[in-house]
């Protein structure tokens, strides 16, 4: 090799990165700018909305407040979000399955596969504002299709909107575990005599079981983070907390509703870290064995 | 119940030894023939190796049996009975495949237990019946684990339980041993044939290696594109190939410029027995073994056809395998390491042949030109 | 070879008929139910589609049609609100400040943190997936102070950007992952350093060209994201594209010019992910090497 290189480049070689003083700092300074970035605009915020939360309207501590979060009123809006996170999760997670076992069990480089995968990336984007106009003229007042006079009904209305993104996403997720059924599994579960009941309730049941479970979640935190659409479809009432968070931020009474406002992001913060720390630990369990 | 789990199931197998007969089977991807009128028949007990290159059709012929894959043509026999069109879930037999079939989510006796259960055999005859299983594999000190924390090898083990668990009429192996390390190989290869014959039952063995077909099987079978081409004891195949693929696919050949006279053939000088004695006169290329070649020190300094020079030594441990260069023509002799020692690389050397009985190359090919190995 | 017929046996001609074979069977069975899948998904992806397109070529009448819709795209000014123009090239211009921003924060950061720091990969990586844990609702409420801060310097709504590449960042991350995880990231650098490269050109020239696949990834995504941003900047109380048409549906309810956008913008980001997942077949299959 130093047979070919210039000594142009040789040279090069010898001194360090930068020519004139060698550097002492550490290699991980380089990772500065990006840790300062997120330092500032998530960390920072985030801070800001727990300690607001446990304060005092004029700036005490009161680490009580979180007792609030158990006030009916409040209470009734977590549920609102809870019921409406479940219907969507449920109808979510069952049809995107059921696709993505439809998807999986074609030709894995069809035209059909990659369509539906293509599909469904842009379609658990696709959410807010235009999926609410999308099927406000779909089966609204003036629907094309018909009207449903449950559609401003609350969660059945809301929740087929939400579905509409919540199939896509469980079929981004769930997708990669049915790829990750080997064949063998069902080859050898067969020539040892078991019916294709037989195998799906004993080994691709309990293979795919954690899979499932762990998009499950995943929809569950995608729901209950969603705000745009509901906005969209109904902003006069609101039916979950971040609706309420939205009305307490824009709210012209003074700072105590600032207070709310942080309290309710606190409590969402919680919900959602425990659904996804459940997730990413089903996510390890599955990768574990359909790897 | 006898004392010992490996008679127990041995005279099992001895009562219930089956004939397994494959006639006409025939299997078509497309526009690509994978089986062509395969005949096939494997007696009671006994172990059928199944050798060749890749898309020979040995996997599917394998996969057939199974009912893994559906024939396009002819029929399958076990026992007396006609299986053809029986799924694979009530075929009973048990098989093993090359990689990643034990069930991940299951540990070992689990595996082992599983196709019990799917015949709904009580819970605690399962687990006698698993660990009777394991102790035939020698490992019943793994009953609790994992598949993922044991080797290759013993996932190998487990899955040849798991597949005698059920008492199946036949057991098929596609390429057990071809995922493991070679050492692995070896010793599980003789290991398999052990509990085979201990258990009596009859077996078809998938390989591409064709070390492993000759050490174990009561009979290998070289398949080529969807036919075999040779079904004999290894010995047969080996020292008396019917083809010139076989004689090619199964050890290595030398390939010499000779002539068909009288019954024999004449290499260089040197007359050689056939293989085949209805073999056409004339012109011929004759297919020489390599340890049939035997190095020594020239006599005289002069030339002949059995001079030439040492160009390569290759060391395969107890053996090593020398190149040779007549000039016209470059041979393999396989001989003792120590005496491949004495020839250095650019040494003289003059050759003898012995006497083995050869196989003369089909006259479909052209004749090689001479120096021409391939 | 002879048969022997013993009792019970079929004779060999009467069943070398060619039959239907049980796997054939079963594997038209699953086709079956893959097609009767894809057709009911298929149509249930597509109505609400198809009613805002057709709403949106709809004309003064119910049930005449009219270009009007979109011809209005480029005019409109509701009472109250910037022009709709006005809007869609903010939100135009914001992301490619967000592609750019994102590209060069990321970027270096990762390949500097593979090739040197190792051991701070997980932070990274815990960092950036943090934003799927904290929702654009709970952070813009601790955003106010800090946006408070930045209307100082500029009343623009070009400074979401700040808090759109914190958004971006998971997709961004686990696209840029996976690209950087395909390639033997160490070899090469060390190569191209024993030859005598600086270590921004081994960045720029020799790592970053590797990546292309996985930057497109990252820069498509993100701008699917920004195109479909909503909470943070009617919270913040900006007006970018998805607040522009929320307003016009709560002065206008019917405008028609609502779903013209809405199926504009989304047809664009259709656009967009089908080029990601066609383009990187083709890319995938002309780089990887065949011996």
């Amino acid at each position: 090799m130093a047979v070919t290189a210039t000594s142009r480049a040789g040279a090069r070689a010898a001194k360090p990165a930068r020519p004139g003083r060698r550097l002492l700092v550490p290699a991980w300074s380089g990772t500065v700018p990006f840790l300062a970035y997120v330092a500032v605009f998530l960390l920072w915020p985030t801070g800001i909305v727990v300690v607001d939360a446990l304060k005092n309207p004029d700036g005490a501590w009161a680490f009580s407040n979180i007792t609030e979060l158990g006030s009916p009123l409040v209470r009734g809006y977590f549920i609102g979000s809870f019921k409406l996170c479940l219907f969507s999760t449920l109808t979510g997670a069952v049809l995107g399955a059921i696709l993505a076992y439809a998807v999986a069990s074609g030709n894995p480089d069809g035209v059909v596969r990659r369509l539906y995968l293509a599909a469904s990336g842009v379609l658990a984007q696709f959410g807010g504002v235009t999926l609410a106009f999308a099927f406000l003229v779909l089966i609204g007042p003036v629907g094309l299709l018909f009207h449903a006079s449950w559609y401003f009904d609350f969660p059945w209305g809301i929740g087929l909107i939400y579905t509409y993104f919540q199939i896509p996403l469980m079929v981004l997720v769930f997708l990669p575990a049915i790829d990750g059924l080997k064949v063998q599994w069902r080859e050898a579960s067969e020539s040892l005599g078991a019916s294709a009941w037989q195998y799906w309730r004993h080994i691709g049941g309990p293979l795919l079981l954690p899979a499932f479970l762990g998009g499950s979640l995943l929809l569950f935190a995608n729901a209950l983070s969603a705000f745009a659409t509901i906005q969209a479809w109904e902003d006069q009432v609101a039916y979950v907390v971040p609706q309420q968070i939205s009305t307490a931020l824009s709210s012209e009474v003074g700072l105590s509703n600032v207070n709310v406002a942080d309290l309710l992001a606190l409590g969402m913060v919680i919900m959602v870290a425990i659904v996804m720390t459940g997730y990413a630990l089903l996510q390890r369990r599955a990768a574990r064995w359909l790897r | 119940m006898t004392s010992s789990p490996i008679t127990g199931t041995r005279d099992a197998a001895a009562r219930t030894a089956v004939e397994v007969r494959m006639e006409g089977l025939s299997r078509r991807y497309g526009p690509v023939v994978a089986l062509d009128r395969l005949d096939l028949t494997v007696q009671p007990g006994e172990l059928v190796a199944l050798l060749g290159p890749s898309g020979c059709g040995k996997t599917t012929t394998l996969r057939l049996l199974a009912g893994l894959e559906d024939a396009d043509d002819g029929r399958v026999v076990v026992g007396g009975r006609d299986i053809t069109h029986l799924p694979a879930s009530r075929r009973d037999m048990g098989m093993v495949f090359q990689a990643y079939s034990l069930f991940p989510h299951m540990t070992v006796r689990q595996n082992v237990a599983f196709g019990l259960r799917v015949r709904r055999v009580g819970a605690a005859r399962r687990d006698e019946r698993a660990l009777e299983m394991l102790d035939l594999v020698g490992l019943s000190a793994q009953a609790d684990r994992y598949p993922h924390q044991l080797s290759g090898g013993q996932q190998q083990r487990v899955a040849l339980a798991r597949a005698l668990a059920i008492e199946p009429q036949v057991l098929l192996l596609d390429e057990p041993l071809s995922a493991l390390d070679a050492k692995v190989r070896a010793q599980l290869r003789d290991q398999i044939r052990r509990i085979q014959l201990e258990v009596g039952i009859t077996t078809l063995f998938v390989t591409h290696d064709q070390e492993e077909a000759l050490a174990i099987a009561d009979r290998v079978g070289v398949m080529r594109d969807g036919r075999i081409e040779q079904l004999a004891s290894p010995t047969e195949v080996y020292s008396r190939p019917a083809s010139s693929f076989v004689a090619e696919f199964v050890g290595l050949s030398n390939r010499l410029a000779g002539e068909v006279r009288a019954g024999q053939v004449v290499v260089r000088g040197v007359a050689l027995p056939l293989v085949d004695s209805g073999t056409p006169e004339g012109q011929a290329v004759a297919l020489v073994r390599p340890e049939a070649v035997t190095l020594a020190s020239p006599s005289s300094p002069e030339p002949g056809p059995l001079v030439g020079t040492v160009i390569a030594i290759t060391f395969l441990g107890a053996t090593s395998r020398v190149t040779v260069d007549l000039g016209d023509v470059t041979v393999l002799a396989q001989l003792q390491t120590a005496e491949a020692a004495a020839l250095p690389t650019g040494s003289r050397v003059a050759l003898s042949i012995r006497p083995d009985p050869v196989l003369v190359a089909a006259r479909s090919k052209p004749a090689p030109v001479p120096g021409d190995e391939t | 070879m002879a048969a022997v017929t013993s009792a019970g046996e079929t004779p060999p001609g009467a069943t070398a008929a060619r039959r239907a074979g049980m796997q054939a069977r079963r594997r038209r069975r699953l086709n079956a139910f893959r097609y009767a899948v894809f057709a009911v998904f298929g149509a249930f992806f597509l109505l609400p589609l198809l009613a805002m397109a057709r709403f949106s070529l709809e004309g003064a009448r119910l049930g005449t049609w009219s270009v009007k819709a979109w011809r209005d795209i480029a005019s409109y000014q509701g009472t109250g609100i910037p022009p709709l123009l006005s809007a869609i090239e903010i939100t135009l211009e914001l992301a490619v400040i967000t592609c750019a921003v994102m590209l060069v924060l990321l970027v270096p950061t990762m390949i500097w943190v593979r090739l040197r720091v190792r051991w701070l990969a997980r932070t990274i990586e815990f960092l950036c997936l943090l934003p799927l844990t904290i929702p654009a609702i709970v952070l813009v409420v601790g955003l106010g102070p800090i946006y408070n801060k930045i209307q100082h310097i500029s009343l623009s709504a070009l400074m979401l950007f700040w808090v759109y590449v914190i958004l971006a960042l998971p997709y961004a991350y686990r696209a840029l992952a996976a690209g950087l995880g395909a390639i033997d990231v160490t070899t090469l650098s060390e190569a191209a350093r024993s030859l005598g490269a600086s270590w921004f050109t081994v960045v720029v020239r020799v790592i970053v060209p590797n990546m292309r696949q996985a930057i497109l990834n990252a820069v498509l995504l993100t701008w699917a994201l920004v195109l479909g941003e909503f909470t943070i900047a009617f919270l913040l109380l900006y007006t970018n594209l998805q607040v522009e048409l929320f307003s016009i549906s709560r002065n206008t309810p019917n405008a028609g010019v609502l779903f013209s956008t809405s199926f504009a913008a989304l047809a664009f980001a259709f656009a967009l992910l089908a080029i990601l997942s066609f383009a990187g077949r083709r890319g995938g299959r002309r780089s990887r090497y065949r011996p």
